[in-house]
C-alpha cells in the first residue's frame, strides 16, 4: 500500500487506464497544456499528446454532446466539466441525452462515458461556484452518480467508471485533493453501486458520502472519546443507490444520522431517511437525523459560509440528538 | 472632453491598477479569498467605454470586474470592502471579487458563470426598449466567452429583436490557458459578428483614447436605434489567470512585449505629447489615486463582517408572496 493524496489516485487511475486502453482519451477545459485546474492531468498532455487529451473551448454542452457522440462509435471518452456548476450549462446532454440513450433505442446505443467533475463548497467561490447538487444528477434513472471520499476509492471507483459501458458522472470534492490514505498497489477496480462500511460502530449508523465521509469520520473520533461508537456507512455512489450495508447498520444500531454537503431538501439524506423509514422502520429508536448545508445560495465571506456547511461539531450534536 | 475629463481618465486608470496591486497583496495575506482576477493591463478598455455612457446606460460584465466597478462610479472602498467579504461591501460581502454589483450605478454586475450575462443583457436592453428608454446596454465579456452557446443565442436574440446592446469583446489572447487559436474556429473573433449581420469594429484596447473615440460613435448608432453592434478590444492581461496561475501557456517575454503598450504608460505619453497635463500634474494625480486606495483598504480592513443573521437574508425579497 502507498499513501497517496486523492489527486494522485485520481491522477494514476486516468493514467493508467489510458496506458491500459488506447479507446481511453481526455477532453475539457484546460486539461492539457494548463496540466488540469486542479492539477489532476498534469503532465498527461506531453506524455499522451494533443490527441489524447484535448482541450476545448468552453462550450460544456459541447464537450458532453461530443464525448456522447464519441462514446456511441466506440471510444471512451473522460470528458472533465471543470466544475459541477457549469454542469448545468451541460444540463440537457447529461440528463436528457447521456442518460436517455441506452434505453431510449431499445439497448441499441451504448455509450460508455465518463464525466469527470469537482463539486463542492469552503473554498469562498460564491454562490455560482460552490455547489453540491449531486442529487440533483442523481435524480435521473440511466445515468450512474459516483462520488468517492477516500483516495483508494477514487482510484477504483474511476477505473470501474472507465470500463463501465454506462455514462457515469464522476464527482470530486473540491478540498479532498490533499486528503492522504492507503491506495493499494496496481491495478484494481471498486465496485460502482457498492456501499461500504468506513468505521465500525454499535451506538448509532451515520450514512455519507464525499467530503462529509471526512468530516463524519471525524465527528466519529470525537465521539468515541465520550464512549460513543458510531458506525459509518460511505454511500460512495448515488445512484444506483446501495442500501443494504445501511440497512444492516441501522438493524444493529437503531438509529440513523445521514450527513451531506448539498441542501437538505429534495436532498440525499431525504432519499436515505425515507428509504430506512421503508424499509427498516420497526428497527428506529429515533427518528433519523439529517445534517446537511443551511438553505441560502452559499455567500464569499468566509465567516458566513463556514456557518452555512455542516461541521463536525454539527454531525457530534446530531448524533446525540438520536441517542 | 475638457483638461479635468482627462485626467479623470488617468485618474481612474491608476485608481484600477494601484487598487488591484493592493488586492493581490491582500490576497497574498489570506485576507482575500476565492478567486481574484485581476484587471491590470486591461484598464484602458472599460475606462475608454465606460467614459462615454449615459448614466441610463447599463453595464454589465464577467467576474474580470473590478474595473468596471471602478469605472461604473462604485467607490474603491466599497469594492475593497467587497474583495475583504465585509458587510460594507458593494455585494454585503456575499458577493466577493467576482461578483461586484451597484445597481444605483446601473452597474448590473460581476458574473462568474462564463458567457451567462450576455443573454441577460440583452434582457436588460429589452426592458428599455419596452418602457421607451433611450438607454444602451453595454455588455462586456472575454474571447473565451464567444466559443459558449450563450454567446451566439443572445447575439442572434439581440439582432432580431433590433435590441440597443453593445457587445464588447475583450479579446486578450487566452481564456484561461487557451489561446484564442486553439479555441476559436474564427480567430478573428469581430468576424462572428457577421453571422448574426451585425456592424463591428475593432480597436486598440491598450489605447485609452482611441477605445473611448469607436465606443462613443458605436453607442450613438445603438441609441438611434440602429440595432445592436459588435466591437472586439485587443488587450493583454498581465497577471495570470485567477491569482496562482503557473502560465505554463505563454512565455515571460510574450509578457514583457506587451508590458511596454503599458495603458497607463501610453495614456500618460499622450497627456504629454498633447500638452494637455504636465508630468507634476500627472504625478499629483497618481498620489491622489493612491491616496484613495489607501484610504479604502483601512476602510475595508475597519469595516464590520457580515452578521451571522445576514447569512439568511435576501433568499427572497418575501417568503409568503
Ligand atoms: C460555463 C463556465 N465554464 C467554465 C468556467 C471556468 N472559467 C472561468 S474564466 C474562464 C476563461 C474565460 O476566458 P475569457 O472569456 O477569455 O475571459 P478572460 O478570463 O480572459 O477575461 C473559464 C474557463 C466558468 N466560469 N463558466
Ligand atoms: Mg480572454
Amino acid at each position: 500500500m502507498a499513501r497517496l493524496t486523492m489527486r494522485e489516485a485520481i491522477s494514476q487511475a486516468l493514467w493508467e487506464e489510458m496506458e491500459r486502453d488506447p479507446k481511453v482519451f481526455i477532453m475539457g477545459e484546460e486539461v492539457g497544456v494548463w496540466g488540469g485546474t486542479y492539477a489532476v492531468t498534469r503532465g498527461f498532455y506531453d506524455h499522451f499528446g494533443p490527441e489524447r487529451v484535448r482541450d476545448t473551448p468552453i462550450s460544456e454542452a459541447a464537450i458532453v454532446g461530443a464525448a456522447i457522440g464519441a462514446a456511441l462509435v466506440g471510444l471512451r471518452p473522460v470528458a472533465e466539466i471543470m466544475t459541477i456548476n457549469f454542469a448545468f450549462v451541460a444540463m440537457d446532454h447529461i440528463v436528457n441525452q447521456a442518460a436517455k440513450l441506452h434505453y431510449m433505442f431499445g439497448g441499441q446505443m451504448v455509450l460508455p462515458l465518463v464525466i469527470r467533475t469537482v463539486g463542492g463548497g469552503g473554498r469562498q467561490l460564491g454562490a455560482t461556484h460552490s455547489q453540491t447538487p449531486d442529487a440533483v444528477f442523481a435524480h435521473f434513472p440511466g445515468l450512474k452518480v459516483v462520488a468517492p471520499g477516500t483516495p483508494a476509492d477514487a482510484k477504483g471507483l474511476l477505473k470501474a467508471a472507465i470500463r463501465c459501458d454506462d455514462p457515469v458522472l464522476f464527482i470530486e470534492h473540491a478540498t479532498l485533493y490533499q486528503l492522504r490514505g492507503e491506495v493499494p498497489e496496481g491495478d484494481y477496480t471498486v465496485p460502482i453501486g457498492r456501499s461500504k462500511v468506513q468505521r465500525e460502530g454499535r451506538d448509532v449508523t451515520i450514512v455519507t458520502y464525499s467530503k462529509m465521509l471526512d468530516i463524519s469520520l471525524k465527528a466519529a473520533e470525537e465521539l468515541a472519546r465520550e464512549d460513543i461508537e458510531v458506525e459509518v456507512v460511505d454511500l460512495r455512489t448515488l445512484r444506483p443507490l446501495d442500501m443494504e450495508p445501511v440497512l444492516e447498520s441501522v438493524k444493529k444500531t437503531n438509529r440513523a444520522v445521514v450527513v451531506e454537503e448539498g441542501w437538505k431538501s429534495y436532498g440525499v439524506g431525504a432519499e436515505v431517511a425515507a428509504r430506512i423509514y421503508e424499509e427498516a422502520f420497526d428497527y428506529l429508536d429515533a427518528p433519523v437525523k439529517r445534517v446537511a448545508q443551511v438553505e441560502v445560495p452559499l455567500p464569499y465571506n468566509r465567516t458566513l459560509e463556514q456557518l452555512a456547511l455542516p461541521q463536525v461539531k454539527d454531525v457530534v450534536q446530531a448524533v446525540k440528538e438520536v441517542l | 472632453m475638457v483638461k479635468k475629463e482627462y485626467l479623470d481618465l488617468y485618474y481612474q486608470m491608476v485608481v484600477i491598477r494601484r487598487l488591484e496591486e493592493r488586492a493581490a497583496e491582500l490576497y497574498q495575506q489570506g485576507k482575500i479569498g476565492g478567486f481574484l482576477h485581476l484587471y491590470i493591463g486591461q484598464e484602458a478598455v472599460s475606462t475608454g467605454i465606460i467614459s462615454v455612457r449615459r448614466p441610463e446606460d447599463r453595464v454589465i460584465t464577467a467576474y474580470r470586474d473590478h474595473g468596471v466597478a471602478i469605472n461604473c462610479g462604485v467607490s474603491a472602498k466599497e469594492v475593497m470592502a467587497e474583495l475583504l467579504g465585509k458587510a460594507t461591501g458593494c455585494s454585503k460581502g456575499k458577493g466577493g471579487s467576482m461578483h461586484l454589483a451597484d445597481v444605483t450605478k446601473n452597474f448590473w454586475g460581476g458574473h462568474a458563470i462564463v458567457g451567462a450575462h450576455l443573454p441577460i443583457a440583452a434582457g436588460l436592453a429589452l426592458g428599455d426598449v419596452y418602457q421607451n428608454q433611450k438607454a444602451v446596454t453595454i455588455c462586456m465579456f472575454g474571447d473565451g466567452a464567444t466559443n459558449i452557446g450563450f454567446f451566439h443565442e443572445a447575439l442572434n436574440l439581440s439582432k432580431v429583436w433590433n435590441l440597443p446592446v453593445l457587445w464588447v469583446c475583450e479579446n486578450n489572447k487566452y481564456g484561461m490557458g487557451t489561446a484564442v487559436e486553439r479555441a476559436s474556429a474564427v480567430p478573428e473573433i469581430a468576424l462572428k459578428a457577421d453571422a448574426y449581420g451585425m456592424k463591428r469594429d475593432q480597436v486598440d484596447g491598450m489605447d485609452v483614447m482611441k477605445v473611448r473615440q469607436v465606443a462613443a460613435r458605436m453607442i450613438e448608432e445603438i441609441r438611434a436605434g440602429g440595432g445592436p453592434q459588435f466591437l472586439e478590444v485587443f488587450t493583454y492581461r498581465f497577471r495570470g489567470h485567477s491569482m496562482g496561475d503557473p502560465e505554463r501557456y505563454r512565455t515571460p517575454d510574450e509578457v514583457r512585449k506587451w508590458q511596454q503598450d503599458d495603458p497607463i504608460g501610453i495614456y500618460h505619453n499622450y497627456l504629454l505629447e498633447h500638452n494637455i497635463a504636465t508630468e507634476d500634474e500627472l504625478q499629483k494625480t497618481i498620489r491622489e489615486a493612491e491616496e484613495e486606495v489607501e484610504e479604502a483598504v483601512r476602510f475595508a480592513e475597519a469595516s464590520p463582517e457580515p452578521a451571522p443573521e445576514d447569512l439568511f437574508k435576501h433568499v427572497y425579497v418575501s417568503e409568503t408572496c
